[in-house]
């Protein structure tokens, strides 16, 4: 029994140094080197754009309902017949309609990262006149905008078509 | 029409990686691929092992048992002592001794099932020495047990089954890393994140919104995670995290890694038993079972959550959003959670807590089957072979005859031992998630109300027994309660199933050959693979369809009704 421990205690450090640590130190190194920017995370100036944030106002399309706290992923866990989820839902739909915004369903559900940096083309059409109408902009510019930031199907068939919100709002700032 | 390109895509994939890397795992297991001999010959020497010395089940079972033994204590003790160690950019302490054990199982267990968020929990050093290494050799593990059974079941008259630590060092180095080491670059390509310069922190001037975002060593932790389907997220988030996943291409080539081991799997069982249609009549019952399962979960999956419907939005394309990514959809996602429980993976892309009351039921009884389908790295095949055993058995009794499998006369011992194998799992699940539902420190931590809120305390038990590791998760299960209950339960899940199976082997590769005969139920046709799934679904039915009906029947049937 002595030599298995042995065995196993030697054998598994040879495992905590091969796939522990040159495994992806060895990883680390080539992704610094061959993909600088997409291994830090892919940062721009004004976040990541793989990170949802939770945008204010009017003048600025808003992604997903989600926390937007990356400490903190992950998603409600509501139940589909939560009564909770039913009145959240219920109110954020109320919220939308004062902005003059008809909903679908992603622009009143959290995702399932709560972090979720997209939202899919009609939920961003759909928020063209709120946007046109606070910055005073014919709503054919801002919705030529949005058609210029649909993204996906990935390879034309891989997932869905979506819009990233911190991409879309940088090239709403770069407008004026 | 993209989610049925993408289908054709994943079985075309699927199907040449059946071929290649099945044979090749043939040549792993019978020794003759040796191209990092450099690195086995030093190693077994240190190790003190002869390679060409083959070891007796019982000798195999004690070294298995013994290398898991060290690995948890290993993993316990990182976790416990993080706070002293480097690569620890956030400063965390050590996790505390409830929480650590239910990991260090979890991990060893190839489980990873999480009672604490990733990134604010553990450090760096914790990440990849504690956990990414449990998610290599974990898999190993269930491979080797799988390659032994399948040599039982090819010898005869033979005393061993192999040699446990080269089996489990071959495993490694000539599958799981090399797949690993190139998959992992072609997911930072895409966005996943590899760095150890720890969280950046940015100010969005547009927006006037600061945050601080946590990074890591996560795509090379991500594709082993997937590779051996282990299933346990860097991030709470896990496979939904963007940062993990990216975009649709990962999104696929997650399912496709999840999905590689297990399938091809069947390949090498054929191969090894010397008839490839052995493996095509097992696969055929995995794919079955998988397909309609698939398909009943894409179908719920793209219909309305009926809150956001009774809130208002009934008529509206985009299936049930809740819980999901814009940029996967509804049924890439149906299809993700589906590969992940349908293996032993439990790695989630979308909330399955808030998927429709037919979709969760998707996901949980896909686990309820025994992982067969094709389940997980190793442990999907030997417990289909159980299954197997069990399916000739009654074969036999319907004609009087006794069971032949491959050619070994199936008797009373074996027969024991694939039903052992085969009902501990239910017996574990449906006891301890009784336990937890009658007693308060079971049901206090259920975040939903009414049949949902069984369905988690289910869902845990059942995820857990079978080494899953996906959740309902709005049970807050980092309490003492479920971190000791569900550690007994993924330790019962794995060794009292891996135990059997290896006695199994030995009986097996004991018996001699015996010719097959005009009345011998041949095992490789569609006969046997209906056989095979019926097996399977009378005994998952049987087991689970009370429990099931107070969660999720209740729920689906409940139309018009919420609870809070």
């Amino acid at each position: 029994m002595l030599t298995l421990l042995r065995r196993s205690l030697v054998l598994a450090l040879f495992f905590l140094v091969l796939l522990g640590l040159a495994y992806p130190l060895a990883e680390t190194g080539l992704a610094g080197t061959l993909f600088p920017g997409r291994s830090g995370g892919s940062l721009t100036a004004n976040g990541s754009t793989l990170i949802g944030q939770r945008w204010k106002g009017t003048r600025w399309f808003h992604g997903r309902p989600d926390p937007d706290n990356p400490m903190a992923s992950g998603p409600t866990n509501l139940g589909p017949r939560s009564e909770k989820l039913r009145d959240q839902v219920e109110a954020r739909i109320d919220r939308w309609h004062r902005l003059g915004v008809k909903p679908t369903p992603e622009l009143v559900t959290g995702s399932g990262s709560g972090l979720d940096p997209d939202i899919s083309p009609r939920a961003a059409y759909a928020q063209v006149p709120m946007v046109a109408k606070a910055r005073h902009l014919p709503p054919s510019v801002v919705r030529h905008l949005v058609s210029a930031s649909i993204r996906g199907p990935q390879l034309g068939f891989l997932g869905a078509p979506y819009v990233n919100v911190l991409e879309l709002n940088e090239s709403l700032a770069r407008l004026r | 029409m993209g989610y049925f390109l993408t289908l054709v895509v994943m079985v075309a994939v699927l199907a040449v990686v059946w071929r290649l890397l099945g044979a090749y795992m043939v040549a792993v297991y019978d020794g003759r691929t040796r191209w990092l001999a450099f690195v086995e010959r030093p190693l077994y020497r240190l190790l003190g092992t002869d390679p060409k010395v083959e070891q007796t089940w019982r000798r195999y079972a004690v070294s298995l048992i013994a290398f898991s033994l060290v690995s948890a204590l290993l993993t316990y003790a990182i976790l416990r002592l993080q706070g002293h160690l480097p690569l620890n950019p956030d400063h965390l302490h050590g996790v505390p001794p409830a929480l650590s054990f239910n990991t260090a199982v979890s991990f060893l267990t190839n489980t990873n099932w999480q009672n604490y968020p990733g990134e604010t929990t553990m450090s760096y050093l914790s990440q990849m020495t504690a956990l990414a290494v449990q998610n290599f050799v974990s898999a190993s593990v269930g491979m080797a047990v799988a390659v032994a059974l399948i040599r039982g079941l090819s010898r005869k008259g033979s005393s061993t089954i192999g040699n446990f630590w080269v089996d489990l060092t071959r495993g490694v180095l000539y599958i799981l890393l090399p797949i690993s080491f190139l998959m992992a670059i072609v997911f930072v390509s895409q966005g996943a994140v590899q760095t150890l310069a720890g969280p950046a922190h940015i100010h969005d001037a547009l927006n006037g919104v600061s945050q601080t975002i946590p990074r890591g060593p996560v795509a090379s932790q991500e594709v082993i995670k997937q590779l051996g389907t282990n299933g346990g997220g860097f991030f709470n988030a896990n496979a939904a995290h963007p940062f993990e996943n990216p975009d649709g291409l990962t999104n696929l080539l997650e399912i496709l890694l999840i999905l590689s081991i297990p399938v091809a799997l069947t390949y090498t069982f054929g191969r090894m038993v010397g008839s490839v249609r052995q493996g095509v009549a097992v696969l055929a019952a995995m794919t079955l079972l998988f397909g309609v399962w698939l398909g009943s979960t894409s179908v719920a999956e793209h219909a309305p959550n009926p809150a956001v419907a009774a809130a208002g939005l009934a008529h509206q394309p985009g299936g049930n959003m809740v819980g999901k990514e814009a940029r996967f959809g509804d049924t890439s996602s149906a299809l993700f959670n589906v590969v992940s429980t349908q293996t032993s993976t439990g790695s989630v892309d979308s909330s399955m807590d808030s998927y429709n009351p037919l979709g969760g039921m998707g996901t949980m009884t896909g686990m309820m089957l025994g992982e067969v389908s094709p389940g997980g790295v190793g442990s999907g095949l030997y417990t289909m072979l159980c299954f197997a055993l069990l399916a000739v058995f009654i074969g036999g009794l319907m004609v009087g005859r006794t069971p032949e499998y491959l050619g070994k006369k199936i008797q009373a011992r074996e027969v024991k031992l694939a039903a052992i194998a085969i009902l501990v799992m239910p017996v574990t699940v449906l006891v301890l998630a009784g336990l937890a539902s009658v007693l308060p420190a079971g049901t206090s931590p259920t975040l939903n109300a009414g049949p949902h809120g069984f369905s988690e305390i289910l869902y845990a038990f059942t995820s857990q027994a079978n080494n899953n590791g996906s959740a309902f998760a709005g049970l807050s299960s980092n309490t003492v309660f479920y971190n000791v209950l569900g550690g007994l339960a993924m330790l019962v899940g794995r060794f009292v199933i891996i135990i059997p199976v290896l006695a199994l082997a030995g009986a097996l590769a004991a018996k001699e050959m015996v010719p097959a005969g005009a009345g011998t139920f041949r095992t490789d046709t569609a006969l046997f693979a209906g056989l095979l799934v019926a097996v399977v679904l009378i005994v998952g039915g049987l087991t689970f369809f009370p429990a099931v009906s107070l969660g999720p029947v209740v729920e689906a049937l409940s139309h018009g009704r919420f609870f809070g």
